[in-house]
């Protein structure tokens, strides 16, 4: 891990329509650092990511990813001007994504889903793409299931699919959207397991959408509790879960911990 | 005689069986026009509903126009326009070709519907997915989009099949020899339409029920070959 910020926001404002999800939002990750954001739903926590991820744009201030504009490109005069869809192009080689719901394809097979953006996109041949998609099915478990169709898996396995996916990119900067909230309680260990594996072992980095805070406890250097579109309060994980600062926080971890 | 064959008037039964052929070589006629009016329905109504979503309204509006207007002039006028009016132009089609375009053409305009509500169907998650994996706009649309839109739109476009093929009868009006024009030729030169035209009812029977068993058996087969229907 460096001092130096991967990402970071500059007073970054969204709003849909009359809402303002994101104000002047200031953040920042340093590189392979692990960060875990929870809040109230609504707190603007996925958007930031979806920001990240190209999903949505933003209305106002600077995300930067590794030094360089995310929505806007630097003009020869040195002003920033909006992006052009060919840079989003080059800066998303950077991101990967999990998603809430998995997002498989579910025409492809496993191993299509995993090897079709590295052989179409990166230009990997058929077999190295294959060679990656095996070693990151081995990774997650799942090196038997390759020529299954993803609704023949449970949602626990789609979403360890979803991750070696997201991985056969390469990508520097992992992003989570909830990974586990749409699973059965029961399959919620086993994508955790994953997550945590890759967390103690790359340098990867990894920013967490999530509502398990034991897990978060366990894997994150950092804990940014979110609040009406902004960070109401952030530090490791020791402090911010056993003495938060903030009677917002204290609020919100005791009506999350109790239920 | 039709078609180099004779009829036998001795019995109804005698009289069928002799026109059988004739009318059969009627029904090629009806099968190819059918098939090359679907085909063009299909190509034709893809490019209209991807012209119909695209993103400039100076696109998407003209596709809109145009396709309403096929929509609601009837089958028929388009074929006369075809038919008497482009030669005017001097363009001059066979009579088998003017027809099946004017059938292509006609329900292309419906088949545009189908696929954009078999494409709107295609979720955004799948897109966002895609557009995670840096798929450029052409590779989500004909490896993410259309696959998965494809098993949607399949009972759609059979029923479509169905109308095409009932309509081909129109094309009579323009001198096609397609099966209902060669019953009435028969009948006319022999006064008996009661045979020849319950035969083309008959037959007309077998084919829409041979080509809707056709569409659920590509309805069974296609989830086997890795394309599930939700």
């Amino acid at each position: 891990m460096t001092d130096e910020p991967i990402i970071k926001f500059d007073k970054v404002i969204k709003r849909f329509g009359d809402l303002t999800v994101l104000n002047e939002l200031d953040f920042e990750v340093k590189k392979g650092e692990k960060v875990s954001i929870i809040g109230p739903s609504g707190s603007g926590k996925s958007t930031v990511l979806r920001i990240l991820m190209t999903l949505e744009g933003i209305n106002g201030g600077v995300v930067t990813v590794n030094g360089e504009p995310l929505w806007h490109e630097k003009g020869p005069d040195g002003t920033l001007k909006p992006a052009s869809e060919a840079h989003l192009h080059k800066m998303r080689a950077q991101l990967g994504m999990v998603f809430q719901q998995f997002n498989l394809f579910p025409h492809m097979t496993v191993l299509r889903n995993i090897t079709e953006a590295p052989v179409k996109v990166l230009g990997l041949s058929k077999q190295e793409a294959r060679q990656r998609a095996e070693e990151l099915l081995e990774l997650v478990g799942l090196a038997d299931q390759a020529q299954k169709y993803p609704h023949q898996l449970s949602g626990g396995q789609q979403q360890r699919v979803g991750i070696a996916r997201a991985l056969a990119m390469r990508p520097n900067i992992l992003l989570f959207d909830e990974p586990t909230s749409a699973l059965d309680p029961e399959l919620v260990g086993e994508v955790l397991n994953v997550i945590g594996k890759l967390a103690h072992e790359h340098d990867l980095t990894m920013l967490l959408v999530t509502h398990e805070m034991r897990f978060a406890r366990e894997i994150s250097d950092r804990v940014c509790f979110f609040d009406q579109g902004r960070i109401r309060e952030e530090g490791a994980p020791e402090e911010l879960f056993t003495d938060p600062s903030e009677e917002r926080t204290r609020e919100f971890l005791q009506a999350v911990l109790d239920s | 005689m039709l078609f180099g064959y004779e009829w036998d008037l001795s019995s109804p039964l005698a009289f069928a069986l002799s026109i059988l052929p004739i009318l059969l070589t009627g029904m090629i006629v009806t099968i190819q026009a059918t098939v090359l009016g679907f085909f063009v329905a299909l190509v034709l109504g893809l490019i209209w509903a991807v012209l119909k979503s695209a993103p400039s309204r100076f696109i998407a509006w003209p596709a809109r126009v145009v396709t309403e207007f096929i929509r609601d002039t009837p089958l028929l006028v388009q074929l006369f326009f075809l038919y008497y009016v482009l030669p005017e132009f001097g363009i001059v089609l066979p009579a088998f070709l003017t027809g099946a375009l004017a059938l292509g053409i006609q329900y292309s305009a419906y088949t545009s519907e189908v696929y954009r509500a078999g494409i709107e169907a295609v979720g955004a998650d799948q897109r966002e997915a895609a557009r995670a994996l840096n798929f450029s706009g052409t590779h989500t649309f004909t490896h993410v989009v259309v696959p998965q839109a494809i098993p949607r739109i399949i009972p759609a476009m059979g029923n479509y099949l169905v109308s095409i093929m009932k309509d081909v009868p129109v094309l009579s009006v323009v001198t096609v020899l397609e099966m209902l024009n060669v019953a009435k030729i028969v009948g006319d030169r022999t006064f008996d339409y009661l045979v020849p035209l319950s035969m083309v009812g008959a037959l007309y029977l077998i084919m829409t029920l041979v080509a809707s068993a056709g569409v659920r058996l590509l309805d069974t087969w296609l989830p086997k070959q890795g394309i599930p229907l939700k």
